[in-house]
């Protein structure tokens, strides 16, 4: 991995995406993507469902290739290391890119603090000490600090949904990861915890380099710095996803290119 | 619009609705009531033969009920034997035909207990469970977690074969590998024989508890770079654990239920013994062994052993109800 500038104090990663194609068995997903994540952005995948936002996201971590008989073509770079050279642990891979799904997940029968040290044993912290510290550091940049530092030792489900999100995104960020990616985050949540990890994701964008997808356009608005827009072509035999557009989020609402990006902004499809 | 519910044949549905209910009723009722009546019967019955050297005893020969138990020290037999001539002394017609007196087997009294019988049904079982839990369980995991491929396929396909093979052919099984090969029968060989009847068991429910688990668990164990082992043990089997715990318990009560792959392993040992290489008693073989005695008062030791079997059983299951309920209130 580079190390951008001595300067930054938190590295600045880039992903590179080219031609990126994923399948399901024989069946292709998406039509072949080009996409770039720049450093300390957020970047907003959105669409209508079924247009493979998420399965390209998927892709960006290898967890694509978790699901039986998917695969995927064409290249994916963390700087200049190919995520899908045969020489690369996907393991590894995951460390390095983590991933918050859409459903908040605690692991059940851990406490909270377990929860976030599962992780971090993982990659060979076994001092109690330096245990502690992480897991305090990771649950006061995700904002949860203050709500659990009480009940470390109660399970996560014990937490409201909002709050396990955090968790989640806790326990992402306590290995250090180069970049986070977010699988719709808040679509099950309230808007009150909506509006907090949105606040949470622009804080962490000083440190990491993200990824969202989102249903909610508005959300996309209100965080992203760029947006990258999803269609279905149901011109073809199977439904097939197509990266319509992507640029500035301000470009993408204000002035959209493509017809369809408009016609789906405004409400007229999707 | 008014509220017409004869428009809607509100009266027909709810006839049918009435109907369909009172079929589900009875059919219940209908499965409950044997249920009971085993249950009740052998409470009743098998209690009332219940005392302490029941359970702290092995068996004793039957004894006329009059004699308590009085031994005639010349003879060596039970004092009521002691008018009868057994020193084969002179007839007084030697060609008169003999006719024994019809023995009252009512007056015969049984003793002791069945202590051997508990000690060999406890010994076997568990062994069983230690022979059949790691392999049930791992087996499990690996058809849980690894499901689409020809070899899973063939494990499950098997467990299911086995699982419903009737278990005297476990029983035969047993004694041509082991009864006959080691020239004894033993309790270890009945273990082995309980294994075979446990493993599928164990192996299926872990596989199912395993699959309840949600994918989206894995994912989250996945994407903080875990390797599918460490999510495997860490994450998915311990949120699965209260699942697989019953699923072993129940295998544990079906095997101390089990008589006939001990009937061909096992033999029976009117003895205490803990030795699982010589062979053993159990409750189940006690029960068949006591139903076919012709003194009443040793049926009446069958009805006792059915009971404590019985009641075993339902401590097991209890047990079960306890576990899952503690470990899914703890949360």
């Amino acid at each position: 991995m580079t190390v951008a500038t001595q300067a930054v104090a938190h590295p600045a990663h880039r992903m590179t995406v080219r031609q990126l194609t994923p399948f399901y068995g024989k069946r292709q997903a998406v039509q072949a993507v080009d996409l770039d994540v720049r450093p300390h952005e957020i970047l907003a995948l959105i669409g209508p469902s079924g247009c493979g936002k998420s399965t390209v996201l998927r892709c960006l971590n290898r967890m694509h290739e978790a699901i039986p008989y998917a695969h995927v073509a064409g290249t994916v770079k963390l700087d200049d290391t190919d995520i899908y050279s045969p020489r690369i642990d996907a393991t590894l891979v995951r460390r390095k890119i983590g991933m918050v799904f859409q459903m908040p997940i605690a692991l059940r029968t851990r406490s909270i603090y377990e929860n976030i040290a599962v992780g971090l044993r993982l990659g060979g912290i076994r001092s109690k000490g330096e245990l502690d510290g992480r897991v305090e550091q990771a649950l006061r940049d995700a904002n949860l600090w203050d709500e659990v530092k009480d009940k470390l030792a109660l399970s996560g489900l014990a937490l409201s949904g909002g709050q396990q999100q955090r968790l989640s995104i806790a326990r992402t960020i306590a290995v250090v990861p180069a970049v986070i990616l977010f699988d719709e985050p808040c679509s099950a949540l309230d808007p009150i915890s909506t509006l907090k990890i949105e606040a949470l994701l622009l804080q962490l964008r000083e440190r990491y380099t993200i990824v969202i997808v989102t249903h909610n356009m508005q959300q996309a608005a209100r965080v992203a710095d760029r947006t990258a827009v999803f269609m279905v072509e149901q011109s073809a035999a199977v439904p097939l996803g197509v990266l319509v557009e992507e640029g500035t989020t301000d470009q993408i609402f204000s002035t959209p290119k493509d017809s369809r990006t408009e016609d789906y902004l405004s409400g007229r499809v999707g | 619009m008014t509220l017409q519910t004869n428009m809607l044949n509100y009266g027909g549905r709810r006839v049918v609705d009435r109907t369909l209910r009172g079929c589900t009723v009875v059919a219940t009722a209908i499965a409950i009531i044997p249920l009971v009546l085993i249950i009740g019967y052998v409470l009743v019955v098998g209690g009332s033969s219940l005392n302490v050297a029941f359970f702290t005893q092995t068996y004793m020969p039957p004894v006329p009920a009059d004699s308590g138990g009085a031994v005639d020290p010349a003879t060596g037999l039970p004092a009521d034997f002691a008018g009868i001539d057994v020193s084969g002394g002179t007839l007084a017609d030697p060609n008169a035909p003999v006719v024994p007196a019809e023995p009252d087997l009512t007056q015969i009294q049984a003793q002791g207990g069945v202590l051997h019988g508990i000690v060999g049904t406890l010994l076997i079982t568990l062994v069983g469970l230690l022979f059949a839990l790691p392999i049930g369980l791992m087996a499990g995991i690996f058809l849980a977690e690894y499901p689409s491929n020809s070899l899973a396929t063939g494990i499950r396909f098997c467990c299911d074969v086995l699982s419903g093979a009737p278990s005297i052919v476990i029983g035969v099984v047993g004694y041509t590998l082991l009864v006959q090969q080691a020239r004894t029968y033993s309790g270890l060989a009945g273990a082995v024989a309980i294994t075979f009847l446990m493993v599928p068991t164990i192996a299926r429910t872990t596989e199912e508890m395993l699959k309840l688990v949600p994918h989206a668990v894995r994912e989250a164990a996945m994407a903080m770079g875990a390797p599918k082992w460490y999510g495997t043990l860490t994450v998915v089997v311990p949120t699965a654990l209260t699942g697989i715990v019953t699923g072993a318990l129940l295998a544990f009560a079906r095997g101390a239920g089990e008589t006939a792959p001990l009937l061909l392993t096992i033999q029976g040992n009117s003895n205490l013994s803990y030795d699982l290489l010589a062979p053993m008693a159990a409750l189940p073989l006690l029960t068949y062994k006591y139903i076919e005695s012709p003194f009443p008062a040793e049926n009446q030791l069958a009805w006792g052993t059915a009971f404590v079997l019985l009641l075993l059983v339902l401590g097991v299951n209890l047990l079960v109800r306890v576990v899952t309920t503690r470990i899914k209130g703890g949360v």
